[in-house]
């Protein structure tokens, strides 16, 4: 049988704890013996992921945010959901470039670099339920 | 971040040595620390120092952006130096490169 993995980390849509998500992500991806840029890859999506929760899902707001992490072979599983606004327009939101908040500097790169550093994305989005970001990368050795 | 240590002010250049993770929380706080820097002084140049970096997201690209919009997008106004390989290829990514200077790491050398 295929050897899997797996954890889920709720925590308050503070921006501080950006970071502890993406270091959660990179500890527990260590078990498939990633190379430092496949961590580097990992910890940016999540990054991106729950910031786009803290910014938008819930703008401000202090609500739950939960990631569920699963290893499956070589291959790890991010899911990241929010319960806020939802996007109305997902294809509009995954434009490079897009972004509803340019007065506060904010890139329009943030799915962009998801799609870019991970190797599938799905987001299931709907206006006032909330977003689940669904990410899979897989691990080359 | 510590005002004084990070932020050096050289005649009209602002050099910021940037954390160990530039993300969300601390693109914000730049921004402000700068913002205050740049109402009491002049500033022509903000240069980045990303020696002590070793993880950047989308809020530092914006950040990057956000400065180089405030300091009237001229050519070389804003620079990025001593980028490691993930923050190169992040900058790369975003385009960034096209308006603002970028030096890599000298001890990296060529990937």
């Amino acid at each position: 049988m295929e050897h899997t993995n797996e954890m889920t980390l709720i925590f308050d849509s503070r921006p501080v704890n950006e970071g502890l998500a993406r270091v959660t992500a990179a500890s527990f991806l260590t078990q498939l013996n990633p190379t430092l840029e496949e961590v580097a890859d990992v910890k940016t999506a999540v990054s991106e992921a729950v910031t786009n929760c803290i910014i938008h899902g819930y703008e401000g707001e202090v609500h739950k945010i939960r990631m569920d992490l699963k290893l499956a072979g070589g291959d790890l599983f991010v899911d990241i959901t929010d319960h806020g606004t939802g996007i109305a327009d997902v294809k509009k939101a995954m434009e490079p470039l897009y972004t509803t908040k340019p007065d506060k500097d904010r890139s329009g790169m943030g799915f962009t670099f998801m799609e870019a550093f991970m190797d599938e994305i799905t987001v299931e989005s709907a206006p006032g339920k909330g977003t689940c970001v669904r990410m899979k990368k897989t691990i080359r050795r | 971040m510590n005002e004084k240590n990070e932020y050096e002010l050289d005649g009209t250049s602002l050099t910021v040595h940037l954390p160990a993770e530039v993300d969300h929380p601390v693109s914000d706080s730049v921004r402000k620390l700068s913002d205050r820097i740049m109402g009491r002084n002049y500033i022509r140049t903000m240069i980045f120092d990303f020696k002590g970096t070793c993880f950047m997201d989308s809020s530092g690209i914006g950040l990057l952006m956000g400065r180089y919009r405030a300091l009237g997008m001229k050519k070389g106004c804003v620079k990025a130096v001593n980028v490691n390989g993930h923050i190169h290829r992040i900058l790369q990514l975003s385009g960034v490169h096209r308006y603002i200077e970028i030096q890599r790491n000298q001890e990296e050398g060529e990937e």
